[in-house]
């Protein structure tokens, strides 16, 4: 190809110089879309080849049919809704809590010193393990699931502002007082911004997290939303539809976290790591 | 030749008619002392020096003599251990609204996460200036230090000396009384610190405002101030207060090249010397341990 371009002639060079750039970008999602083809292809080999029981794992193509067809149900987008909204609330009071204890715990080195040791011994606390608790107070209702989801949430986000307001810089808060900016002022100006990367951090973990527990709480508490769909579908036989339904948390994981990097590009324009980063 | 230590306060006229006090800064006998796991380590012992309204003084010293102590008690960021800061008769015990500082580290004292204009505002805001008065003074600062072009970029878009300039049309805006420079152009290239020194020289004449500018480059100091205020080594004292009687019209080559500008200059350099080898002025030499 190389030696075709300098020997076509006139429109040749500014017609390759069109396509080059064309061709050079989707190079990566090209290859991106092979492994998922790839990924389909073997999935939709391993029951027809009988190495697996199509009982148990049935073809891809079956399985995404399945989904085409949950699309057009009613009651499969009110499950995404039920699921969505859990996951929602639970993330929104997950953030509200976390980054007002954060910025009060944050700011004051002797609250830092004093919750350092419980926020270590809570933390990893697995959200799971609250499931009996959540039932006892709430049962099968949507609090429930925003009692695991925020408690898994919010250790996510307390621990990325608690680090982020100890990263503000010296230099720039002696030039906030120097400048007469009292204490909120200083936290509106400086110590905000400062923390904005690690929350941004702190509040796409989260989101991850949250939509864990909320089919976590759905698939075992019951609580309405595609988890309890799971679990109805599996105890039904209907091994497609289950496939189909874990398909779809999983698209909804995938969408979460394209929003939650649109979102964190847009806030932080000024950071470090947004600046210098070639979009991905 | 030895000039007089503390020259008459008739030097320059207040742009403004108001009668101004004879003495606009003064430190007094300030001590500072830090406390740390390893014993008390007494960063500056007693500097006593007064800034005339409108005057410029370079206060130099050799490295580690508690130039940015002294800066961050003079700044009210920091309280002495002993003796006391007054700015306009009225001792500092916070940031006083008067006083601006520039810091060397323009990097990290300027703001990432606002653009220029943003930033030179954010203090006048910040006081509650009306939006139109704000704006004047934005654009009038902008303008003195010669990036109007740029309000809208960030910090970080911009060059060093370019952020340098940024950090004191912030200071010029605010309208301090006092600006203090901590080592301001010690992180820029040489030629973008002729014309950043340049600069503080026509801002200074152009404002009356009283500047007190650290540095611990020799040439500079005598090249800027009125007055150099050399410091001694650690605990610090003054080592000697001279007076720059060199032409007020100042320019990088003609002042740079004259027999004078060399003779204070070596005369400064001398000093430093001395009070590196650990010697000390007579007067402070009784306290010394």
């Amino acid at each position: 190809m190389s030696s075709d371009d300098p020997a076509s002639g006139g429109p040749a060079p500014s017609a390759g110089r069109d396509r080059r750039p064309v061709r050079r970008l989707p190079a990566k999602q090209l290859l991106g879309l092979a492994g998922i083809v790839g990924f389909l292809a073997t999935w939709e080999l391993i029951p027809r080849l009988g190495l697996i029981d199509e009982r148990y794992l049935p073809p891809a193509s079956e399985v995404i049919l399945a989904l085409v067809r949950d699309f057009g149900l009613t009651a499969f987008w009110i499950s995404v809704g039920e699921t969505m909204a859990a996951w929602f609330l639970g993330l929104i009071i997950a953030v509200a809590l976390a980054v007002l204890l954060g910025f009060v715990i944050g700011s004051s080195d002797f609250l830092r010193k004093a919750t350092n040791s419980t926020v270590e011994f809570l933390r990893p606390i697995p959200s799971v393990a609250l499931i009996p608790l959540a039932v006892l107070l709430f049962g099968v209702k949507i609090e429930s699931s925003l009692m695991l989801i925020t408690y898994a949430a919010f250790w996510q986000v307390l621990i990325q502002v608690l680090y982020g307001v100890a990263d503000v810089d010296m230099v720039a808060n002696n030039t906030a007082k120097t400048y007469g900016l009292g204490r909120m002022a200083r936290i509106r100006y400086v110590v905000f911004p400062t923390a904005l990367p690690y929350l941004m951090t702190g509040v796409r973990l989260a989101a991850t997290v949250a939509l864990v527990l909320a089919i976590t709480a759905e698939l075992v508490i019951g609580s309405p939303g595609l988890g309890r769909e799971i679990a109805l579908a599996q105890s039904g036989g209907a091994i497609s539809g289950m496939y189909a339904l874990v398909l779809a948390t999983g698209l909804i994981g995938v969408l979460i976290n394209v929003l939650m990097r649109s979102i964190e590009k847009k806030t932080l324009s000024w950071h470090s790591s947004v600046r210098s980063e070639v979009i991905v | 030749m030895q000039p007089d230590p503390t020259p008459a306060p008739a030097g320059k006229t207040p742009p403004s008619g108001k009668t101004l006090p004879e003495v606009m800064l003064s430190v007094r006998g300030v001590k500072k002392v830090y406390q740390t796991d390893g014993g008390d380590i007494e960063a500056v012992r007693n500097l006593t020096f007064d800034l005339r309204p409108g005057e410029l003084a370079c206060l130099v010293g050799p490295s580690g003599s508690g130039k940015t102590t002294l800066l961050k008690c003079i700044s009210g960021l920091m309280a002495p251990t002993a003796g006391e800061v007054l700015l306009d008769g009225k001792r500092v015990s916070g940031p006083p609204k008067k006083m601006a500082v520039v810091f060397q580290e323009y990097g990290r004292s300027l703001f990432p996460w606002m653009r220029v204009r943003e930033n030179v505002e954010l203090p006048l805001k910040n006081q509650g200036v009306p939006k139109a008065e704000r704006d004047t003074l934005v654009d009038e600062a902008l303008e003195a230090v010669g990036l109007s072009h740029v309000p809208r970029s960030y910090p970080w878009q911009l060059s060093g000396g370019m952020q340098q300039r940024v950090a004191i049309a912030r200071a010029i805006a605010y309208q301090p009384e006092v600006l203090l420079m901590d080592e301001p152009f010690a992180a820029v290239d040489a030629q973008t610190r002729a014309d950043l020194e340049d600069l503080i020289r026509v801002v200074w004449k152009k404002l009356g405002v009283t500047v007190l500018f650290v540095t611990h480059d020799i040439d500079e100091s005598v090249y800027l101030g009125e007055r150099v205020i050399i410091l001694s080594s650690s605990p610090t004292v003054v080592q000697e207060d001279i007076v720059i009687d060199l032409p007020d019209e100042r320019d990088q080559l003609n002042t740079r090249a004259l027999p004078r500008f060399t003779e204070l200059r070596h005369h400064v350099y001398e000093q430093i010397q001395l009070a590196k080898k650990g010697h000390r002025p007579a007067a402070a030499g009784s306290t010394t341990a």
